[in-house]
């Protein structure tokens, strides 16, 4: 059996405030604020954040298996985690699976990691959407979160017990290619998850010989906040020990999200303490942790709470509206962009998803993207190559394209010198257009550049200023 | 030195050129016509009396037919080439070498470009199929790219640099207004300039070249020739090409103040045409002014203002038609407008009405003979680019 090993976190950096919601809708907001995926990311791209951090945890595992779990997949019939798993520059010879469709397979990914032989990485991500002034839009999110299984000494959480319950019943539906769920009255939903929950944690605490007094951590999560409320009072945990849902700061990340609030338990837990997580949907997922003393520090990546805290929080309501497809407006005066063609995006897969830089063996120099020919001397096919997602680069020089196509224009795009060698032209991302200046610091970023007409989504790297503290 | 030249070898003899502007009512085809037209009638020569062709144009037909067939060419090679803004100048200089080799007697270059059929804002272009990991940029998003970094070495404030800028467009303008042929023939007051709406980066429509349609085209032969045809033939004193390693955006080195590309063309056309002040020799310049930050760095590049200084030029008027060094007298890309396989025939005519006295109220009375023609295709880092001398002398 493995155990956690590493685990990452991605929340994007727009907020959308509640009370925005209702200015323009003419209907109480809400509090708080819900995470927002920029118009330049999905389910894929905000997973490959999520597993690079995760990775950066652990760089002497490489992953045997990736799976990645969503309920808001980006393609279907085409298997997303390859797009994770060439983002991440994986050997060939790892496997990659989705495990997509509804909230609940994240619980089936992160089982699968728990049972396979590893090093496992799940990848959990989420893009929750639902119609303008619908409960699941103001108090969806969107986020990922990935853990890497591995059977090692050096394991953070070992996985003491787990149960499930299992219901078929309405409570919550969509038909494929929707834009959004149907959901049922809430009270029936109530009715059916309260008991799923409580026979399966009854069962878990059975196994682990464990009573809920002795938990130091208890998350309760899942698709009917409602349900999840009343399994919380019920649970008798103490009052300590209950753990932020993240509903005010982030909101409900779907598939990511119970494995989200474990990792941000994680972040602040102390060795050898126990957690359980409960989580509904379809049924009732429960597993019980103990960490351990390997408990450390997430090194350079982010914390949950310090991307809670860097997140922008003056994103407009129909901004997000235009970029989650609600609301549908003019387009530029300007051709729509052209698709990628597959053979040469599988030719140039080392660049395109890799970002694999050429550095020539015989002078040293870099070339983005990667070339033949050096062009300082001129040596024909001497070239190594070398992974750059991980490195930082300051900005030579930057223009804001108001002319070009973008979902969300300007298009702010910038002249960027990499640390140790080596130049890119290339889009700037989560960025305000009048903060940028010639030697600002940048970070690159997996995104999704645009959807083009043949339903191909065009995914490459962006770079985006580095938060200060960071 | 990579370049022979072919100095005084060859020479125009005849020239024309169409209105740029929104043509509406015509197709590239009506445009090839009314230029090959009047460049024939400006030297009285009938078409069959022409040897072989040469047309360039970036993406209003492909192969000699877009040519041979509107003007029912009997039985004689065309070429169609590319080569990005510099097209029209690309048919050109082959054009002239044709003749210098000896192949052909008389020959035309000719440029067309019909861009306002397409229904989209700016300059659209189309790629070959690929992996969608280059920056989809837009030409004056990457040609602003120039202002900061050009602002950032030589200490310009970001208002200075918009006076500059301003000032371009305003003296090209200026000129067009005394072109009859120019898509914009109006001056445009500064304050209107530099508020106009922002397109990228610093630059605000009025910062932008004229999107048009067009055709200009002319006829060269031997230079010993040239006065069989007219009394006033231009001389080619030097054609020069360069395309550059696309090193720019590779290569941290490169700053965003200067096209190296350029810099090293105007090398080999200087010493092509034996020029070594290009300030003081030249009666005039037509630069590929495609965005006014574009015309700027150029200045530098070609020569006619030292490094750092062309800002200052730029604002006390040195490159205005009455200035030390006439740029763009005929309105330049910015008003004349900028069909792309045209625009470096219709700056090569510029020379061919200012160098014979023809130019009218915009006319140039410096006593000097030579003209200066220059394009670049593609942005700054990674271009094509060149620049041809003419004369209204021999050895002068």
């Amino acid at each position: 059996v493995a155990d956690i090993v590493a685990y990452g976190t991605y929340i994007p950096y727009w907020r959308l405030d509640r009370r925005a919601i209702g200015q323009a809708l003419g209907s109480p907001g809400g509090k708080g604020a819900r995470a927002v995926a920029s118009y330049d990311e999905d389910s894929t791209s905000m997973g490959v954040e999520a597993a690079r951090a995760a990775l950066k945890g652990a760089p002497q595992l490489t992953p045997r298996t990736l799976v990645f779990s969503t309920s808001n997949p980006a393609y279907a019939d085409k298997t997303n985690a390859a797009t994770i798993h060439a983002a991440l520059a994986l050997p060939e010879s790892t496997g990659a699976y989705d495990m997509v469709g509804s909230v609940r397979s994240a619980q089936g990914a992160l089982a699968a990691g728990a049972a396979m032989p590893g090093p496992t990485l799940v990848v959990m991500s989420d893009v929750r959407t639902g119609l303008p002034g619908s409960a699941d839009e103001s108090g969806g999110g969107d986020g990922a979160v990935a853990f890497l299984f591995a059977d090692e000494a050096e394991a953070l959480a070992v996985r003491v017990a787990a149960a499930q319950s299992t219901g078929e019943f309405l409570d919550r539906w969509r038909t494929p290619g929707d834009s959004h769920s149907r959901l049922w009255e809430e009270r029936f939903g109530e009715a059916v998850y309260v008991p799923l929950a409580e026979a399966a944690v009854t069962e878990a605490l059975k196994q682990a010989g464990l009573t809920i007094d002795q938990f130091d951590h208890v998350i309760v999560s899942g698709v009917h906040p409602r349900a999840a409320r009343v399994v919380t009072a019920r649970l008798g945990a103490r009052p300590d020990a209950l753990a932020d849902d993240l509903t005010a700061t982030v909101g409900n990340t779907g598939a990511a999200h119970a494995a989200l609030l474990l990792a941000s338990v994680l972040e602040r837990a102390e060795p050898n303490q126990l957690i359980l997580s409960v989580t509904l949907a379809d049924g009732a997922d429960v597993v019980i942790w103990r960490t351990t003393g390997a408990l450390n520090a997430l090194g350079e990546a982010a914390t949950v709470q310090q991307q809670i805290d860097g997140g922008r929080s003056d994103l407009a309501y129909n901004a997000f509206l235009t970029w989650r497809g609600f609301l549908h407006r003019e387009p530029p005066r300007r051709p729509d962009p052209d698709a990628p063609a597959a053979p040469p995006s599988a030719r140039d897969q080392a660049w395109k998803f890799g970002f694999h830089a050429s550095r020539c063996e015989v002078c040293g120099t870099r070339h983005l993207p990667p070339a033949r020919v050096c062009v300082k001397c001129n040596a024909v096919d001497q070239m190594g190559s070398e992974r750059l997602a991980d490195a930082k680069a300051t900005i030579a020089t930057f223009t804001v394209d108001r002319l070009a196509y973008s979902l969300a224009p300007p298009v702010v795009a910038a002249v960027i010198d990499f640390d140790g060698g080596g130049r890119l032209r290339c889009e700037l991302t989560d960025v305000d257009p009048t903060q940028v200046h010639i030697g600002n610091r940048v970070e690159m970023t997996f995104r999704r550049l645009f959807t083009a007409g043949n339903g191909v989504h065009n995914y490459f790297w962006k770079a985006r200023p580095i938060k200060e503290g960071n | 030195m990579a370049s022979n030249g072919i100095c005084d070898r060859v020479a125009i003899v005849g020239m024309g050129c169409t209105p740029f502007g929104e043509h509406w009512h015509k197709s590239a085809e009506d445009l090839l016509v009314d230029a090959a037209t009047e460049t024939l009638g400006s030297a009285n020569i009938p078409l069959s009396d022409i040897d072989a062709f040469w047309l360039g144009t970036m993406g209003s037909g492909v192969s000699g037919l877009t040519l041979s067939r509107p003007l029912k060419i009997d039985y004689k090679p065309v070429t169609r080439l590319e080569n990005m803004c510099a097209t029209g100048s690309e048919a050109f200089r082959n054009a002239c070498y044709a003749v210098a080799s000896g192949a052909y007697d008389l020959v035309m270059a000719i440029g067309v470009e019909k861009l306002k059929d397409t229904g989209f804002s700016g300059l659209v272009t189309s790629r070959p199929a690929d992996s969608g990991t280059s920056a989809a940029l837009t030409a004056p998003a990457l040609f602003s790219l120039l202002a900061p970094a050009y602002a950032n070495k030589y200490g310009v404030d970001e208002a200075e640099m918009k006076d500059v800028l301003t000032r371009i467009a305003w003296k090209n303008h200026k000129n067009g207004a005394l072109n009859p042929r120019a898509q914009f023939k109006k001056e445009v007051a500064k304050d209107v300039i530099c508020n106009s709406p922002l397109i990228a980066g610093q630059l605000g429509i009025f910062d932008c070249s004229g999107v048009s349609d067009g055709s200009a085209a002319a006829i060269i032969c031997r230079a010993e020739d040239a006065h069989r045809y007219t009394d006033h033939p231009l001389y080619v004193k030097a054609l020069s090409f360069v395309a550059g390693p696309a090193a720019g955006p590779l290569d941290p080195e490169y700053d965003y103040t200067s096209f190296t590309e350029v810099v090293r063309c105007a090398e080999d056309a200087y010493h092509q045409a034996g020029i070594t002040d290009p300030r003081s020799q030249l009666a005039m310049a037509e630069v590929h002014d495609c965005f006014t930050p574009t015309e700027l760095v150029l200045m530098e590049d070609l020569g006619f203002a030292p490094r750092g200084m062309a800002w200052k030029e730029a604002l006390a008027g040195t490159f205005d038609l009455e200035g030390d060094l006439p740029v763009n007298p005929d309105g330049g890309l910015k008003s004349f407008g900028h069909p792309i396989g045209a625009s470096g025939l219709r700056m090569l005519f510029e020379c061919w009405l200012q160098l014979r006295g023809e130019a009218g109220p915009r006319q140039i009375n410096n006593g000097k003979r030579l003209g200066l023609t220059h394009n670049l295709g593609g942005s700054p880092g990674e271009c094509v680019t060149f620049i041809g001398v003419v004369g209204s002398e021999p050895n002068a």
